[in-house]
């Protein structure tokens, strides 16, 4: 007799090593052909925003103090003649061998200028993903493990204002404070006029070349103007990231396991960094990567409050001067990089974890 | 036979919008180096009763007893720093459903090497031996390889088999185990009650075995204690439960199915006879 | 029969008595929790500042007054002066017209497409399915601030354009949550006597699908609204959302750059109007989830 139903736990098969790089590899074929679809879109609706909406892709390519030569010139090099299909089909492949167009403000090749660009960015997203990661995800654990004390209460303030306050408006508060008022950090740009040019750039990353040059003083000069405009993007990483552990957390925290560890005399610590902790560190790579992937978005408002010369900067100033060649190609660039680190977060979840495999 | 464990008048509440609700109202039990039964149905009080013994009913839970000692140990003056020395090495707990239980990315020897390291500082090498003799212990014929699985590689007889393994390998004196049965499959529960039983008995410790199932805890254990609506409604030996004078326990016998059955239907439980409910 | 027990009557004699009752409980359960009380109350006044702004304002939004250029805050101007002479916390009390504009107007176009996508998807299911559904996943794995920019770019600057280029950019979301919605009642047994009664296709997801969508889509669409009083700034901060003289805060913030280091209170001021609506929003829908959609907590 029973007073309550039966659970029956179906036993867990034991799978053999070899089902695991199956299953890899599937994963893996599986994330390929995602990204690879995805890009399609990406391309499809940067065509379709370049070539279908404006009234006149001629005129929003050439600018309209361009001549009647230029015109016509520009009108057959984009093959507008053609039906819609092979247009996008010449976009499609023009895209893949590197082909962006040409920028009418800067006068080289789009692609040409997004390489020179690009290291600036990711080198700032860099710097304010490891902020995020470094405070964020222990401020989450101790918020979690503490739950209603005052560090839980400065987490939820912090979460909220990360998704309430406009990220260019937080960079302009800085530069007023801590630039203007407190001269602690550099101003706008990445190093100061004298030190512009000094190195020749290897990598493109300024930390990075001024090391490998053993220019110590540029380094720190670029230190010190990284620092505020990494530390906004660092805030609102920081708060997603702290918002989402602290939510992993709780959710561990809850589960038997974790009791488990308490009656075997394991001190708390421990409970809360090896059992509860450590399952969810494959969840938060996902986190990460999001929150990776968004500050490269986020970077296009920083940079142009700190004209930071990334690609940010890039995009808004060709914005600005209906540079539309320029337009679609950092947006193609940024969205397939957003997109890459978007899938490639979930991929590797399922790859890392155990329970996954 | 002294008491390994003395409980008077414990009581766990929890707050609810309605006020402080209490789950357990108050239950006293002694306990030597036995076997002692306690049943119930869900909400019955039972498993917050194993586990304020390990004090582990965290805040908003409130837990108050006139008397909680553990060989001479008050524990309900013990510090957390204090309790957490008792947990494992001297009251350790086998719980439900090995699926949730275990820890599920870390290995199961990973598992039980913490139980012991966490209060025994060994030799790495010993300490394998050790686990390979304790998952021995436990019936399980290829240590060397279960040792090295995850949890959900496993099976759910095997997962509590592990978790058995882990709650004694400190040599605990007394051991909960809180439904250790229900979450598996009926053709596994003997065998893991089996090992239970075997190992409690030659090591000469004291079992506190939760169940909702009263013919498991009669055979099993030497006493049983039977609670309903956090009360301790009937407390006999185990040969005598027919003896049993409380109407829940008598319907609970009552609505016991048996093999050679002339009844039409089993009587359900009639509430209303007995108060508190 | 007291107002309040017709209510919270058990068993309502009418649709409309069991949707006032329903509306009650929810509005006395968000009346628990500060916080939700709080963000309402944010938004009651937004609301009513937009409308009666010409009676706040002390100030015209657009009045010059070379005189007065870059006073700092003080009884008279209470958040300062712009460039023109303008008095800033006329043009806010403006701003949270165009604000409360923008944020209508995308929920009013982004929530219904993104409704009926995921409605018309979960339904049939099938091919309708998964081409929909991939198309709503490319939306969604695109950045959304980038997309929209790209959109304002060839769409032409303003202020109709940025809620256009939102609204395009925010709809995957509220399908990929009809969508969910929909399957989970797809297969309920009202749906199925619907169906055997001969309502078509339209008539089961208008009439009996869609409601059932609502209450997970206010949250959400309330929890969104945030992020697109941000993205607006944002595109007006640029330079490509609503143009001058227009008192847009994202605008006013941009034309406030040049005076960051001298003239503080220029950039600021419109920040602080952005965050308080912003957290309005956050602080409602979160008290709207907890009381609505309490399963969906963290995601």
């Amino acid at each position: 007799m029973s007073l309550e139903p039966q659970l029956t736990a179906p036993p867990a098969p034991i799978s053999p090593n070899k089902r695991i790089w199956g299953r890899r590899a599937s994963a893996v074929a599986g994330f390929v052909a995602t990204v690879f679809l995805t890009f399609l879109g990406l391309l499809a609706i940067t065509f379709f925003i370049g070539r279908v909406i404006p009234i006149d892709p001629v005129l929003a390519v050439v600018g309209d103090r361009a001549t009647n030569a230029v015109y016509e010139a520009a009108r057959v090099q984009m093959g507008l003649d053609k039906p819609l299909v092979v247009q996008f089909f010449h976009y499609v492949v023009g895209v893949f061998t590197g082909d962006l167009g040409q920028s009418v403000s800067t006068g080289r090749s789009v692609a040409e200028d997004i390489s020179r660009f690009f290291p600036a960015t990711l080198e700032m997203a860099t710097i304010g993903i490891i902020i995020g990661v470094v405070i964020g995800v222990p401020l989450g654990v101790i918020a979690a493990s503490g739950q209603g004390s005052w560090v839980d209460q400065i987490i939820r303030v912090v979460g909220l204002l990360g998704y309430s306050m406009p990220a260019f408006w937080l960079g302009l508060v800085g530069l007023a404070l801590f630039y203007a008022r407190l001269r602690w950090v550099g101003g706008p740009g990445r190093l100061d006029i004298f030190y512009d040019g000094l190195v020749s750039p290897v990598t493109g990353l300024i930390l990075i070349d001024s090391l490998l040059a053993g220019e110590f003083d540029i380094f720190w000069n670029a230190i010190n103007h990284l620092i505020l405009p990494a530390s906004v993007l660092g805030f609102f990483s920081l708060a997603y990231i702290a918002r989402m552990t602290r939510s992993f957390m709780l959710d561990q925290l809850n589960q038997e396991f974790v009791t488990t560890a308490r009656v075997k005399g394991v001190p708390e610590r421990v409970v809360i960094w090896r059992h509860a902790f450590n399952p969810i560190r494959v969840q938060l790579i996902t986190v990460i990567g999001l929150s990776y992937a968004g500050l490269l978005e986020g970077s296009v408002m920083i940079e142009t409050v700190f004209s930071w010369p990334g690609i940010g900067n890039y995009l808004t100033t060709a914005l600005l001067n209906a540079d539309m060649n320029a337009v679609l190609g950092s947006t193609l660039v940024i969205g397939a990089v957003f997109i890459f680190i978007n899938k490639i977060s979930d991929v590797l979840y399922r790859v890392l974890d155990p329970r996954a495999r | 036979m002294s008491a390994l464990l003395s409980v008077e008048n414990l009581r766990v509440s929890f707050p609810t919008h309605r006020g402080r609700v209490e789950v357990v109202k108050g239950v006293s039990f002694e306990l030597g180096r036995e076997r002692l039964g306690i049943v119930g149905e869900s909400g019955s009080g039972k498993s917050m009763t194993g586990r304020s013994i390990l004090k582990l009913i965290h805040k908003p839970g409130l837990v108050t007893a006139d008397r909680m000692e553990f060989d001479g140990v008050d524990l309900r003056s013990q510090s957390e720093k204090q309790m957490r020395a008792i947990r494992g090495a001297r009251i350790s707990m086998v719980m439900q459903d090995p699926k949730f239980s275990l820890n599920p990315v870390m290995t199961v020897g990973e598992q039980i090497a913490e139980a012991l390291v966490t209060h025994e500082k060994l030799p790495r090498r010993e300490v394998n031996e050790r686990i390979l003799a304790m998952l021995e212990a436990v019936r399980i014929n290829d240590p060397t390889r279960v040792a090295g699985l995850y949890p959900h590689e496993v099976s759910g007889g095997m997962g509590q088999r592990v978790m058995i393994a882990m709650m004694l390998i400190p040599s605990p004196e007394l051991l909960i185990a809180d439904e250790p049965t229900s979450a598996l499959d009926v053709s596994v529960q003997a065998q893991v009650l089996d090992i239970i039983d075997d190992l409690v008995t030659t090591k000469g410790m004291g079992l506190i075995l939760i169940s909702h199932d009263l013919n498991l805890v009669s055979r099993y254990c030497d006493r049983i204690l039977v609670m309903n609506s956090g009360v301790v409604v009937e407390e006999c030996a185990a040969g005598q439960l027919e003896r049993a004078t409380h109407p829940y326990t008598r319907g609970l016998l009552a609505a016991m199915p048996v093999l050679n059955e002339q009844r039409e239907e089993l009587p359900v439980l009639d509430r209303t006879q007995w108060a508190g409910t | 029969m007291s107002t309040r027990d017709w209510l919270l009557e058990d068993s309502p004699t009418s649709r409309w008595q069991a949707n006032a009752g329903r509306a009650y409980r929810v509005f006395t359960a968000l009346l628990r929790n500060p916080l939700s009380v709080l963000g309402g109350v944010i938004i009651l006044v937004l609301i009513l500042t937009a409308i009666f702004a010409p009676w706040i304002a002390p100030y015209s939004a657009t009045g010059q007054s070379l005189g007065n250029r870059l006073l700092s805050p003080s009884g008279e101007h209470w958040m300062g002066t712009d460039e023109l002479g303008r008095d800033i916390f006329s043009r806010v009390i403006y701003g949270s017209q165009i604000t409360l504009t923008i944020v209508g107007l995308v929920a009013l176009i982004s929530a219904p497409l993104g409704l009926l996508v995921g409605a018309i998807a979960g339904y049939f299911g099938g091919w309708t399915d998964r081409v929909l559904m991939g198309f709503t996943d490319i939306f969604l794995s695109m950045p959304k601030l980038i997309l929209a920019l790209a959109f304002v770019a060839a769409l032409g600057p303003g202020i109709n354009n940025a809620i256009i280029a939102i609204a395009i950019t925010s709809w995957p979301a509220y399908a990929r949550i009809a969508r969910a919605e929909t399957l989970t009642i797809r297969n309920a047994e009202f749906i199925q006597a619907v169906q055997l009664q001969g309502a078509n296709p339209v008539r089961v997801i208008v009439q009996h699908i869609l409601p059932l969508c609502t209450s997970s889509m206010i949250v959400r669409v309330t929890l969104d609204m945030a992020g697109v009083i941000l993205t607006a700034a944002g595109l007006g901060f640029i330079g490509l959302g609503a143009q001058p003289p227009l008192p847009e805060w994202g605008a006013m913030i941009s034309r406030g750059r040049t005076f960051i280091l001298d003239q503080w209170w220029v950039a600021t001021m419109p920040g602080f109007a952005i965050i308080i609506v912003s957290l309005g929003f956050c602080f409602l829908g979160d008290g709207l989830r907890d009381v609505l959609d309490p399963k969906s907590e963290g995601k």
